[in-house]
């Protein structure tokens, strides 16, 4: 087979492929928008009435006002146009129940769901190493993979509640009501954590296994390296790898996650304004969210790309064997 | 003399005979009491007894009794047959689909390829719950709607493990051996692609069932699915939650079974993959 | 104190005893080969003496010394001084023996860093690039900073080499060093293991290849099922070997025959085939550039060149799997890569196929009976379908016994008659077989060789054999092409091109076999 001009690394092959990636990520944000206008249009009944909810009693001008603002009169091609065309300049609408900017409404609440997932992903990271450090020998492997299963099975709504139900009950160490201080945070981010905790340390530990049990590992304890260099300098990179292709379902399960805890906990965040909204059929900050929700999951996908070409070397290059 | 030379390496533990048996078993059970509940208890569900309201665990009421005097256990059985009702039929539904949009996925020409991954790509883009949150939304509250946002919410995995295998057949020799010997592609497609596939997606669904459950009490508790009186998981959880400090069980019992429910899946599925792996070359 | 010393080795899992009992010894800068077929417990044998063992084994010796020392009673801190500073290994397939994660430099240093400390980070580099040097890699600062998939089969394998030796360990445990490399490619890694063991390396080689290791062995130990059977001095093993087992490793080496056949009309023929593919960084490579052939009935055309010579993409394009970009094939003087897949499908029966890796050439799911019955459905009505295949069983030496296993659950050797009874299902007349016995052991291979052969001499089937393996081909060609990056270098009559190569490459492939290997 002959090749063309050897080359030892393909110039501009990141950067196209970045570039495409880049260009995947407006495909998705698109392809959310446009999912949400096709929604919007399958509603049945008035959108009219269905966003004003159902309580609303208003004047027929304020709802041909909302008409005009939403193009609703227009032919459905000019229609999406608009609404592209709103989007792109940051518009989110504005949601009729709560009488408040979309941008406002998310703008509110996005700090203490933030708070709530990244302590989360925190308590998650500690308790999977700690579980990955804790099985050594054949005996403690099996415990900590059953309390791994138990961890991911159990329904994040209902951990929660008996988390309540222990620590605020019975035992009294956690405030009922509180919400504003750290130490109300503690108890909704360990249930939120759970779940995701369990997921990254089976597959860590099956990573390690994995890469302890191949060709390369058998060379490595054949030099004469100990447990902590095989652990730390080989099966270490390995293992993340497989794990860094994870990211993107963690965050999914913590952000999903986010508006079973914040209702168990009765807590203000994204999570129970998306269920107020979806309950109300408040449709702008619905699909404000469905938007938000799309880009940060494109970002992450894409960061997880990065991330994973940077860490295995055999994706890096367009780099051909000479 | 004897000598004990090398490492001991672990291997990760797999869900071995005893364990698939036991969860089987139970599924087994849950699967009974959806079809006769009658056969685990005698209590009416939802007949509201106000002078029992409350009561602690006991012989009598092995799981309490609720605010309206109902016996939980009874309740948790009855409920059963809502949540494999949605399960299976969520994951069957899912299942289907995602096989059929894979499969073609992997066998016809690069654009349609290229147009149904991206397609799968954006909606795996979106966790499985929130995709279910988003559906409901757009179809109002109900079981029905839990079916479909549920089903829908779990197509795009099934289908992209569907178009890999798909591929990974199309691609093997025993796929060529028959394109050499003159079997007409419809058939070694049909014979081969199709089985081949199947195999791995029953596996999955073993173990989507268990998530198509906790997702559909997740719902439930919401709110978005079955209403009142009916005996749905989720929804006993949700009437529990004000009572944690007074009538625990009545949150407790019902989401011990959701769980227990899950693990048996999780366990199953894996034991099965793992004897899948061991036959499959 | 001797400087390697085995004594009853005895290993076992559970009940089943895996190594029973096996005793050998080496002198410092000596070379011990031991041979064996898969199976035979060379590998477990081999990795006692860097004190590695499969998991849940049981191993007992009266004496183990390893590289002077008295390793009988160590425990894994004890084996950790002794691996990479005294005794050093090589596996087989550098792509995975090499952490391919890590800079060559990296692995190459690991030795150094395990066990010499001490040393500054430029200090430890110098030794680097010294070691690459000393394996006769070119532009070692270069190759130092890549990766090992960025570095080609053999350079990867001195690459992997140099890790072991980078400490300076005085024992070499080499297993299967060469077996995944091309053939000329293997012959100058193990002139470069000769050489080592010259400048004083003690090397014990482990091999399923006799022929291969007769090359630098001074002795040489023959094992089966557990046991060493025969151990001698490497020239007297080869001219006298005692045990039965070591002659029937020693004639299962393929050799040439000296009867030719000339054939008769010409069945499957070539002409100025191109196919090119597209390769990454969007250019394309030309797997076939401008390749003629022709078969003539009841002979024999071999097909031989390294990995990348474009040998097996002429095979599926001569099968009409693929078509060719430009030129054609011919199926007996009528078209045949330029026919509709409709049309040519009811003509396929004429020319079948064999692979080597036959485990992804059956359906995990079928046994051996639907496997057959898939093909002879083509052709039999129901009724007569088990009749055939049973005939088609005993054609290649199986038996009805076979019908319910899975492919899984057969030996290679009978995997592969399988393949075979499947492909005669159609009564081809033509047969192509792609690295039909790469995959086997040298037994079985002869075995497998031997059966091929033998239905060409009974049925006068016409094979096309495509393999990488000079002796393969030797043994059961009338006619060869010689391929190498996509063209035919050299072609014409086995006896011909054998005896006197023209080509340099023909001549540089019939270098790197074995001496005593084929003699036409």
């Amino acid at each position: 087979m002959r090749l063309g001009p050897s080359k030892r690394r393909v110039p501009g092959a990141s950067a196209r492929w970045l570039l495409g990636r880049l260009g995947g990520l407006l495909l998705v944000v698109w392809g959310a928008a446009t999912a949400g206008f096709l929604a919007l249009t399958l509603i049945p009944g008035d959108p009219v009435d269905v966003m004003l909810g159902v309580q609303a009693q208003v004047s027929e001008q304020v709802k041909a006002q909302i008409r005009a603002d939403w193009g609703l009169d227009d032919p459905p091609l000019a229609r999406y146009l608009h609404y592209l065309g709103r989007l792109a300049t940051g518009d989110l609408g504005e949601s009729y129940q709560l009488r408040q900017g979309v941008s406002s409404v998310i703008g509110e609440q996005l700090p203490a769901t933030l708070q709530l997932t990244l302590l989360a992903l925190a308590f998650a990271l500690s308790l999977a190493a700690i579980a990955t450090l804790a099985a050594r020998g054949r005996r403690s492997t099996r415990i900590v993979s059953l309390v791994e299963l138990t961890a991911v099975s159990s329904p994040t709504f209902w951990t929660g509640l008996v988390l309540i139900a222990v620590f605020v009950f019975q035992l009294g160490w956690f405030p009922i009501a509180e919400t504003g201080s750290l130490r109300a945070l503690v108890l909704p981010a360990l249930t939120l954590a759970l779940p995701v905790a369990g997921i990254i340390s089976q597959v860590l530990r099956q990573g390690l296994d994995a890469a302890s049990a191949r060709p390369f590992a058998t060379t490595a304890i054949a030099r004469g390296v100990g447990d902590g260099r095989l652990l730390f300098r080989h099966t270490l990179r390995h293992a993340a790898a497989d794990s860094v292709t994870l990211v993107g379902y963690l965050v999914g399960t913590l952000i999903g996650g986010a508006v079973l805890v914040e209702t168990v906990f009765a807590r203000p965040g994204l999570g129970r304004v998306t269920l107020r909204a979806i309950i109300d059929r408040d449709l702008p900050v619905v699909l404000g969210i469905i938007l938000l929700a799309a880009v940060t999951f494109a970002l992450i996908n894409l960061t997880v790309d990065v991330l994973y070409r940077l860490i295995d070397p055999r994706l890096r290059t367009g780099s051909v064997a000479t | 003399m004897t000598v004990t030379l090398g490492r001991t390496r672990l291997r990760p533990p797999r869900a071995g005979l005893a364990g698939a048996i036991t969860a089987s078993a139970f599924l087994l059970v849950l699967g009974v009491a959806a079809v006769a509940p009658t056969l685990f208890t005698h209590a009416d569900p939802i007949q509201t007894q106000v002078l029992q309201a409350l009561r602690a665990p006991s012989l009598e009421h092995p799981f309490g009794t609720d605010q309206t005097g109902r016996d939980v256990f009874a309740r948790v059985v009855y409920g059963a047959r809502y949540s494999l009702a949605i399960g299976v039929l969520a994951t069957t539904i899912a299942m289907t689909a995602g096989l059929l949009v894979g499969t073609l996925a992997g066998l016809a020409p690069r654009l349609i390829d290229s147009a149904i991954s991206r397609v799968i790509e954006v909606l795996m883009s979106f966790p499985e719950f929130l995709l279910a949150l988003l559906v409901i939304a757009i179809l109002g509250p109900g079981p029905v709607s839990l079916v479909i946002a549920i089903s829908l919410a779990a197509v795009p995995v099934y289908a992209r493990v569907a178009r890999v295998q798909t591929f990974t057949v199309r691609r093997s020799g025993y796929v060529r051996a028959a394109l050499v010997l003159g079997v007409p592609r419809w058939r070694s497609v049909l014979r081969h692609v199709v089985p081949n596939t199947l195999g791995p997606l029953l596996v999955m669904a073993t173990i989507g069932f268990g998530t198509a459950i906790a997702s559909a009490a997740g719902l439930s508790f919401l709110g978005l699915g079955p209403q009142p009186p009916t005996p749905e998981w989720g929804l006993i959880l949700s009437e529990g939650r004000n009572f944690l400090g007074t009538a625990w069980w009545i949150a407790v019992f019902p989401g011990l079974v959701v769980t227990v429910t899950v693990i048996s899946a999780s366990v199953l599925g894996r034991f099965l993959r793992a004897r899948g792996e061991g036959t499959a070359a | 104190m001797s400087f390697v010393s085995v004594r009853n080795l005895r290993v076992r899992f559970g009940q089943r005893t895996v190594i029973d009992g096996v005793s050998f010894d080496i002198a410092p800068g000596e070379c011990l080969a031991i041979v064996g077929e898969s199976g035979s417990g060379k590998t477990i044998t081999a990795r006692t003496l860097l004190g590695l063992a499969p998991d849940g084994a049981d191993i007992s010796t009266d004496e183990l010394i390893v590289a002077g020392v008295d390793a009988s009673a160590y425990t894994d801190a004890n084996w950790r001084s002794v691996r990479g500073r005294l005794v050093g290994l090589v596996s087989q397939d550098a792509l995975v023996s090499l952490d391919p994660m890590r800079r060559i430099a990296s692995e190459v240093a690991e030795p150094i860093e395990v066990h010499e400390g001490g040393f500054s980070r430029s200090e430890v580099g110098t030794r680097v690039l010294r070691m690459l040097a000393d394996v006769s890699i070119p532009s070692p600062e270069t190759r130092a900073r890549q990766y090992p998939h960025e570095l080609s089969g053999g350079l990867r394998q001195r690459a992997l080499i140099a890790s072991a030796l980078a400490a300076a360990p005085v024992l070499l445990v080499a297993d299967e060093p060469t077996t995944a490399l091309d053939a000329t490619v293997q012959s100058k890694v193990l002139k470069l293991l000769g050489s080592l063991k010259e400048s004083g390396l003690a090397l014990l080689l482990v091999s399923h290849d006799l022929a291969l290791v007769a090359q630098i062995a001074d002795r040489i130990a023959v094992m089966q099922h557990g046991r060493i059977v025969e151990t001698a001095a490497a020239a007297d093993l080869l001219a006298n070997p005692t045990h039965p087992y070591t002659r029937a490793l020693l004639d299962a080496v393929p050799t040439s025959h000296a009867v030719r056949r000339d054939g008769g009309e010409i069945v499957l023929a070539a002409r100025s085939l191109v196919k090119q593919y597209p390769a990454p960084g969007r250019s394309t490579t030309l797997a076939l550039d401008d390749v003629s052939l022709e078969l003539r009935a009841g002979t024999t055309l071999g097909i031989v060149g390294e990995s990348g010579s474009g040998k097996s993409t002429l095979g599926r394009l001569l099968l009409a799997i693929e078509p060719p970009d430009s030129g054609e094939v011919l199926l007996r003087g009528g078209p045949w890569s330029s026919l509709a897949e409709s049309t040519r499908r009811r003509k396929r029966g004429g020319i079948q196929l064999i692979e080597q890796d036959p485990a992804s050439s059956f359906d995990p799911r079928f046994t051996v009976r639907r496997i057959l019955d898939e093909a002879v459905a083509i052709t039999d009505a129901r009724a007569t379908r088990p009749a055939r295949i049973l005939e088609l069983l005993e054609q290649v030496g199986l038996s009805a016994v076979h019908l319910a296993r899975r492919g899984h659950e057969l030996s290679g050797g009978q995997r592969q008659r399988v393949a075979i009874a499947r492909a005669l299902a159609r009564r081809p007349s033509i047969l192509v077989c792609d690295e039909p016995v790469s995959a086997l052991d040298v037994q079985v291979q002869a075995q497998v060789l031997a059966l091929l052969e033998n239905l060409q001499a009974r049925t006068g089937l016409s094979l096309v054999v495509i393999s990488h393996d000079l002796a393969v081909i030797a043994q059961l060609s009338d006619t060869v092409l010689v391929m190498r990056d996509g063209v035919v270098v050299e072609s014409g009559e086995a006896s011909e091109v054998l005896a006197n190569p023209k080509h340099p490459f023909t001549r540089e492939l019939l270098d790197s076999l074995p001496a005593g290997r084929i003699l036409p």
